[in-house]
């Protein structure tokens, strides 16, 4: 248990970030109500967000923009450890864009449900289904 | 079932901790993923595309090919969100709620009644559930949404220096438009930026970016391969990559933009558009 | 131009569902020509690369012109180049069976409708051609994006079926960015070709072991492998007719592609098979899905949610044959892609002309359909021949190269749970032929004593129905070379 603690301080992004990314899929897995899910598989992508974002950090880096040099000048000037990586924070880019989309089309589903069923409560949906079929 | 869930999440969640004892360490700048392709890119970034910003190089450059079908995506959760909800004709038809401007007496008028002029200004409409306006909003909401749209302008153009890009400036001409409809009302939103224009300007900003990869191939070059366009912008290969970069930004915050709004107006109004925030 | 093939190919769907999206608000008449238009130019491209394919091999395409790990590679080989055909074959036949369904149905939305069929298409035509593990990602949001509208707007609980639809693909979706993450941290790169050189180094990793783990349950989430299928059902069975003949041939197809090509390409089969105890708990999985998918079909009262079980043992015959990590089960179970791809799509294809003319697709409802529906029917049969594996059909062949692969694995179960759900599905379907080969009874009304009048659905539905009925016999008559020359091309060394 004692070597526990300092992996726990070297590595304590990816600790929070599973911690985060469960959270989010047990509100999607457990939470009857359904606008809850939605705010659940949120929290569960913006963990995956965390962690590529977390995993582009080097200690003392700056923003990826490069400060010296000019047009076409710069070659061997750039030193790569003063900035951290930018590939992450693209690909991360892609994954916000798409966690919205999917955020925008799930909410229209939602409102769709509610104007049929009158309700978002996933019991008194089931419910409602098995009195329709007993008829 | 609650019970369950948690016994699965906490098996899983406990399964990806203990396999980050061998994940490298945070700010580690040693480890693979930050050696070594995000060395080639700092590196040879800025010669390559003229960017400072080593983001907007990869987004719109190295990766372009990513980022178009990521801008697809917002396209199509617009498309989608207007296939599943937009409604014509609300079935059934509920009363509406006027005010006669110079007495200040509210009129509910049944479904089928004789309605007023749409744009007139003795009768003005009202949502059935109504918020009385507050001038105080309304007014610094006029304020402040050119200032918006003047700074979403800017984020736009200057996406190759500092933290910004078609993403950012889209979500904020978007947002502008959303905040005028939230402190007016979606009506009055709508008669400004029509849903038409919006679906019009978001397949058209798709279309510029796809298109300029077109053109791209069609000038003999690989798809989004910005070198090409060269002759047609009068400048040297370096220098088309840059502005190749700020069109598909363009083209991206044009379709964010008209997507983000649409999607708004859809949500807000669960697809009449005639009323909501 | 032939050497761009690799960019039109996905170029044209996306440029001509923007072009349809537009015109939808300016002309509605021109919507569907121009998608008929712009697949059947898709599909002479696909031709196009499969010809240049088994000419020269493999090719790659630099997208903006950057070479592989800088840049987004898209590569063309023999293992997807007949499925990037059947893909657009596919979806072009069921649009234009679709016709009548869409005009009724979405008149109102037609170009919206078109331009989601049409991103829909190009996410799964990126997918299978992409060479970048990220770029997957992408596509596949695309594609479920768009497949989750498709769905929705069908009939009774498609709005919730589709929303449980898209919360279990969003899991699956997060699940394989999560495992990418994961094999770029242990690599550094996100290009197939370049991981894959790297994993001999890296053999020993248990990074990248659980990468393969993760990332092949995010896939097996969205494939709908048994224990997480539960949304299949609703999602397919509620679909409009006319998405249903697009979504349920193609994506979990895709997806299955998806995990041959994570399994051969990025992590090497050495390092997808390292681990015995993995790849025998899949087949188990893969039994019980088979097994399961045909008890329940057994179950069902309504021929598409029976298909859509049968779809549910379908994927289990595939994982297991991919898991089973010999020669014969990897090609049984990427031919199994092709077939069950043509298969599906023809007895949805059925399943729609019948509910277009019955307006139900009751198995109570079904009496009588040989004398009625002479056509669609003829078709029917053809498919659910090839379903249960009657030799000149297609079926056939792949069931006989997964059972190899079972018997020379020594893997009895899987062999065992292939023959029991044949046998189930030739109890299914001849369930059905009894109930609409006989004319109905007379009842006590003397309502029903004339026999059946001729009544067929439209051209429209009845000609890519036969069109594709005659596809699974041609695809059992060339299996030989579709096996000789293209699949045992694509399997790498290392297999045995």
């Amino acid at each position: 248990m004692t070597d526990l603690l300092p992996l726990m301080a070297a590595k304590y992004n990816y600790w929070i970030y599973t911690i985060l990314m469960m959270t989010g899929l047990y509100a999607m897995i457990a939470k009857n109500n359904l606008v809850k899910k939605i705010i659940g598989m949120n929290i569960f992508q913006t963990a995956i967000i965390l962690f590529y974002v977390s995993i582009a950090y080097k200690t003392g880096g700056t923003l990826p923009i490069i400060m010296e040099g000019g047009h076409g000048g710069g070659h061997g000037a750039i030193n790569a450890a003063d900035y951290i990586n930018p590939l992450p924070h693209t690909l991360m880019l892609t994954a916000i864009v798409v966690s919205v989309a999917t955020m925008g089309v799930a909410l229209a589903l939602a409102i769709k449900v509610y104007r049929q069923y009158g309700t978002l409560e996933e019991d008194d949906i089931n419910h409602q289904i098995r009195t329709q079929a007993g008829q | 079932m609650r019970l369950l869930a948690l016994i699965a999440v906490i098996l899983t969640g406990g399964l990806i901790i203990f396999q980050t004892g061998a994940f490298p360490d945070f700010g580690d700048a040693n480890a693979p993923a930050n050696t070594y392709l995000s060395t080639y890119y700092l590196e040879h970034g800025q010669a390559d595309t003229h960017a400072p910003n080593i983001v907007t190089s990869v987004l719109a450059d190295y990766r372009g090919y990513d980022t178009m079908f990521e801008t697809t995506v917002v396209f199509a959760a617009g498309l989608a969100c207007f296939f599943l909800l937009r409604r014509k004709k609300v079935p059934g038809g509920e009363p509406r709620i006027y005010r006669h401007m110079p007495t200040g007496i509210t009129l509910r008028i049944a479904d089928g009644g004789k309605l007023p002029a749409e744009d007139s200004e003795v009768f003005r409409r009202l949502d059935t559930e109504f918020v009385p306006q507050q001038l105080i909003i309304k007014n610094t909401c006029r304020i402040v949404i050119p200032f918006i749209q003047i700074f979403a302008l800017y984020v736009i153009a200057h996406g190759h220096y500092s933290p910004g890009g078609g993403f950012q400036g889209g979500v904020l001409l978007a947002a502008s438009i959303i905040l005028y409809a939230i402190s007016h009302d979606l009506r009055r939103a709508i008669r400004r930026f029509s849903e038409k224009t919006a679906a019009l300007m978001g397949s058209l900003g798709v279309l510029i970016y796809a298109g300029t990869g077109a053109l791209c191939l069609l000038m003999g070059a690989n798809f989004l391969n910005y070198k090409a366009l060269a002759p047609l912008l009068g400048v040297d290969a370096v220098m088309a990559r840059s502005h190749g970069i700020l069109i598909v930004e363009i083209g991206v915050a044009f379709a964010v933009m008209a997507m983000i709004i649409w999607i708004y107006y859809n949500l807000s109004s669960a697809g009449k558009h005639d009323e909501g925030l | 131009m032939t050497h761009h093939f690799p960019a039109l190919l996905i170029i044209v769907p996306l440029l001509s569902a923007l072009i349809v999206s537009a015109m939808g608000w300016i002309n509605r008449r021109w919507c569907f020509p121009l998608a008929v238009a712009a697949l059947s130019g898709a599909l002479a491209i696909s031709v196009g690369l499969l010809t240049q394919v088994m000419a020269t091999g493999p090719i790659a395409y630099k997208m903006a012109g950057w070479s592989p790990p800088i840049g987004i590679t898209y590569v063309i080989d023999y293992l997807n180049a007949p499925i990037l055909v059947v893909i657009l074959a596919v979806a072009l036949l069921n649009l234009i069976a679709a016709k009548t369904w869409i005009e009724k149905d979405f008149s109102e939305k037609i170009g919206a409708y078109l331009a989601l069929y049409l991103l829909f298409l190009s996410g799964m035509v990126g997918i299978v051609s992409t060479g970048d593990a990220f770029n997957l990602y992408v596509l596949l949001e695309i594609g479920s994006l768009t497949g989750y509208a498709l769905i929705g707007l069908g009939k009774e609980r498609a709005p919730l079926s589709s929303l449980n639809y898209l919360f279990m693909g969003t899991i699956g979706a997060s699940f394989y960015l999560l495992g990418i993450g994961y094999i770029y941290i242990a690599t550094g790169t996100l290009n197939m070709a370049d991981i894959a050189s790297m994993i001999p180094q890296l053999a020993e990793s248990s990074t990248l072991f659980l990468a393969l783990i993760i990332c092949m349950a995010g896939l097996f989430v969205k494939m709908a492998l048994f224990p997480m299928h539960g949304w299949l059902p609703n999602a397919y069975s509620n679909a409009p007719s006319a998405s249903a003949g697009l979504i349920a041939p193609l994506t979990t197809k895709v997806m299955i592609y998806a995990m041959v090509r994570l399994g051969l390409t990025v992590f090497t089969p050495q390092f997808t098979f390292s681990r015995g105890m993995l790849s025998e708990a899949i087949v188990w999985v893969a039994v019980a899905a088979i097994i399961a998918g045909s008890l329940l079909a057994l179950m069902q009262r309504r021929l598409s949610r029976m298909l859509t079980y049968i779809i549910v043992a379908e994927v289990g015959y595939m994982v297991g044959g991919f898991w089973l990590g010999n020669e014969a089960g990897v090609t049984g179970a990427t031919l199994h892609i092709i077939n069950d791809a043509a298969m599906t799509l023809t007895l949805f294809l059925a399943v729609s002309a019948i509910t277009w003319k019955l307006g139900s697709d009751k198995f109570e409802d079904l009496q009588g359909l040989f004398g009625k529906m002479p056509f669609t029917m003829m078709g029917f049969v053809i498919a659910a021949l090839a379903v249960i594996g009657i030799p000149p059909t297609c079926g056939f062949f792949s069931k006989w190269y997964l059972i190899t692969a079972g018997i020379n694995a020594g893997q009895w179960a899987f062999v065992g749970a292939l023959l029991f759900s044949s046998l189930t599905n030739a109890v299914l379907f001849f369930r059905i032929f009894e109930i609409a080969f006989f004319e109905p009874f007379a009842t006590g009304h003397g309502h029903h004593d004339h026999g059946p009048t001729f009544s067929e659905a439209p051209l429209t539905m009845v000609v890519p129905l036969i069109v594709a009925a005659i596809s699974l016999i041609a695809l059992g008559l060339y299996s030989g070379d579709i096996v000789t020359k293209l699949i045992q091309l694509a399997i790498p060394a290392g297999i045995a």
